[in-house]
């Protein structure tokens, strides 16, 4: 079966995020389809699915990245209209983008700050006071590195991702969004970025995640949704679905006992239904 | 990456020490004060933390000066020379500084000549016609407003282009192509083609010349507070630096790089303070001023730094400042490094972008005040193909054309660079065709050079 999270969340834990009948189109190609999802205070809630399934551009809609067509966003129990991501950044929703929106050519405290300079009494940039903050919380995540002064294109890839990361914290996030904060890291910097996720967790900070490792899922996440071809297929507690199951989501959008359906589940056929082998 | 609430080897106390011995730190060349490492010259450098590239570029300046000295015999490296050469810079090196921001967003700007050919156009029938009419001949603002319409003017244009190229999301190329057009049509519809000439007496004065310099004393003046400034700011950064325990420079460093500063700025004032006015304008003054002089005495007057360098030189450092100090310079560094990441960042990127070319216009305002004070006259064909010596100036001071990299020093350099090649090749009597084909060829090879240094750097 499946292995348990640290610290389940309770069923009737306070919404911090209430995404509802949410929809969005490209030139004629739903990309996000009426689709729907919560997520509690303190809770990991992993969202996974197919490539173009939607995941991104849902969550991207929360961060403000993109502007709905439909639906409505809660956060905290309060209507919010998120057009940009400034809006969501003033909600304490912090992002961490698959591709890490970094720009290379500026270096770590400035990427840190970016869009929300400190600025001396004077107006100029207070260069100093920004590297001074972001020694600060680059010396938590990362207490080896020193490559402030460097432009960000020359750190590796470990390194961008701390500084992605770095961001996110440094603004007190109340809800993180992770979009496959692992693709690009190696095994060791993937479970310290799965240490830092519980870590998080602890500190009362609400995350959604993608990922498209089954694994990670399981281990760091509380519930798991799955979106396919834009519709939410359903969403569960880790604990009440197998692996399989949840692959059954992904690749059939066949919902298992355990979840609560989306507008995307199918209900098969089973005299049609060819299982794969394991 | 260690726990997150671990405060072990925290970088306050690595660094404070200055040096760091820890071999697996993540720190490589680029970072400080590793002095057991690398030949003496990287090292210099490391502390120094001076731009390679900058001084590649100021030693490619040096070695042109040096060739068309040599080459002809010994007339090149004159004060005389040499102060004509900053005139001559001073107009394409203010345009320069702007054409970075452009290049720096990966848009570009070929309008600017056609530009300063509108400007200089409508600053002249200002000066000349409305002006005297409205406030009376020789009234001592004339130059004030009309520097002030030529400024409006640009920044009109600059406006208009980034409108279009920020809101409407036409190409920056097209977009300027057509400004270099259109502009350079509205040049000649000002007066049907006619010159205006002359100009204000006082507004003459920024076209340099011996009126339109400030003679011996002021240049020193300036050269020294120019001295104090450095020592100043080298001083200001330490102290930042020692206040939140970041790794500092080395002393010696420090002093060398004030040493050297100071030593530049003196030696460009002492050569500017040696070229005296002509025999005729000195026999004039002298007249003028009843000034009493010997059997066979001359007065040696000194031109000192002409006016227009001065603007030029206080543009440099306000550009500068705006690109590095402000928040307006770091998000156009940041557009031109990740558009993405700026849009995702906040940032209002269409409205960055008009400012910059509002900001473009306004200088080739500037620069069309000088360029028409030098010739004390208005013609529509002032500024004809500038644009490219813009580019290339900005290109050659290491403005890479893919966005995101770039300096406004290295852009003034860049710009000292193309005028030298041109007078060099003046100097030495080389046909006009010639000398396109050896500016064109020279601004291939040093684009070639740049892209491999950057290769080398990785």
């Amino acid at each position: 079966m499946t292995t348990p999270t640290d610290g389940r969340v309770p069923a009737d834990a306070e919404k911090v995020v209430e995404m509802s009948d949410i929809s969005i189109s490209f030139g004629g190609i739903h990309a996000v389809d009426h689709a729907s999802l919560d997520l509690h205070l303190g809770e990991v809630v992993a969202l996974l699915g197919h490539n173009g399934a939607g995941k991104s551009t849902f969550i991207k809609i929360l961060s403000g990245a993109y502007k709905r067509d439909t639906g409505t966003i809660r956060v905290r129990g309060a209507e919010e209209k998120i057009d940009n991501p400034r809006d969501a950044k003033a909600l304490g929703i912090e992002t961490i983008y698959q591709t890490l929106a970094l720009a290379d050519n500026v270096d770590t405290a400035a990427n840190l700050y970016l869009g929300r300079e400190l600025r001396t009494a004077w107006g100029t940039l207070d260069d100093v006071a920004m590297e001074a903050r972001a020694r600060e919380v680059m010396g938590r995540l990362n207490p080896r590195f020193q490559r402030f002064k460097e432009p960000v294109k020359a750190l590796s890839g470990g390194q961008r991702q701390s500084v992605a990361i770095a961001r996110a914290i440094l603004f007190n996030a109340q809800i993180l969004i992770m979009d496959e904060p692992t693709a690009a890291l190696g095994p060791q910097e993937t479970a310290q970025v799965g240490e830092l996720i519980k870590q998080l967790k602890q500190d009362g900070i609400s995350i959604f995640l993608i990922s498209h490792d089954i694994e990670d899922v399981f281990e760091l996440a509380d519930r798991v949704a799955v979106m396919k071809n834009g519709q939410m297929v359903g969403h569960a507690p880790v604990t009440a679905v197998s692996k399989d199951d949840v692959l059954g989501m992904i690749i059939l959008g066949k919902c298992p006992h355990g979840a609560t359906p989306g507008p995307g589940a199918v209900t098969v056929n089973t005299s049609n239904v060819v299982e794969a082998q394991p | 990456m260690a726990d997150p609430v671990s405060p072990a080897a925290s970088p306050t106390v690595e660094s404070a020490a200055g040096l760091s011995t820890d071999s697996s730190h993540d720190s490589t060349a680029g970072q400080f004060a590793r002095s057991d490492e690398g030949s003496a010259i990287a090292r210099f450098f490391r502390a120094t933390e001076i731009d390679t590239r900058m001084l590649g570029i100021l030693g490619a300046l040096i070695l042109i000066w040096i060739v068309f000295h040599i080459f002809s015999d010994g007339r090149f490296l004159t004060p005389r020379n040499l102060w004509n050469l900053s005139v001559q810079t001073a107009s394409v090196a203010i345009m320069s500084t702007g054409m970075v921001l452009v290049i720096v967003t990966r848009h570009i700007d070929l309008s600017v000549g056609s530009m300063l050919g509108f400007i200089a156009m409508v600053m002249g029938v200002t000066q000349a016609q409305f002006l005297p009419d409205m406030i009376g001949q020789g009234n001592a603002f004339i130059w004030v407003i009309a520097l002030a319409v030529g400024i409006c003017v640009g920044a009109v244009l600059g406006g208009i282009h980034g409108y279009v190229i920020a809101y409407l999301g036409v190409p920056a190329f097209i977009v300027t192509v057509g400004g270099l057009l259109v502009w350079r049509g509205a040049a000649w519809w000002v007066t049907s083609g006619q010159t205006v000439a002359p100009m204000d007496p006082t507004f003459r004065l920024m076209g340099g010349g011996p009126y339109g310099s400030i003679g011996a004393t002021w240049s020193w003046v300036i050269a020294v507070i120019a001295c104090v400034a450095i020592a100043l700011s080298v001083v200001l950064q330490r102290r930042n630096r020692k206040r939140f325990d970041f790794p500092l420079r080395p002393l010696w460093a420090e002093g060398t790089i004030v040493g050297v500063g100071c030593v530049l700025v003196l030696g460009v004032v002492a050569v500017f303070n040696s070229y005296p006015w002509p025999k005729g304008i000195v026999r004039r003054h002298v007249a003028e001023n009843n000034i009493v002089l010997a059997e066979g005495e001359t007065l040696f007057i000194a031109h000192g730094i002409a006016i227009p360098v001065l603007i030029a030189v206080a543009i440099g450092l306000l550009m500068t400042f705006i690109a590095t100090r402000t928040r307006f310079g770091r998000y156009v560094f940041a557009m031109g490094g990740n558009p993405e990441a700026a849009e995702l960042a906040g940032i209002n990127t269409r409205w960055v972008t008009m400012k910059i070319f509002i900001l473009m216009g306004m200088l080739c305002g500037v620069a069309a005040a000088i360029s028409t004070a030098r010739l004390n006259a208005s013609t529509n064909a002032q500024g004809t193909l500038d644009e490219l010596l813009v580019i290339a100036a900005a290109v050659i001071g290491g403005t890479s054309l893919g966005g995101g990299i770039g300096t406004i020093a290295g852009a003034m350099i860049g710009a000292v660079v193309m005028q030298s090649l041109q007078s060099g090749m003046v100097l030495l009597g080389v046909d006009a065709p010639f000398q396109n084909i050896i500016v064109g060829v020279v601004l291939v090879v040093a684009v070639y050079l740049d892209s491999l240094y950057r290769r080398r750097q990785g």
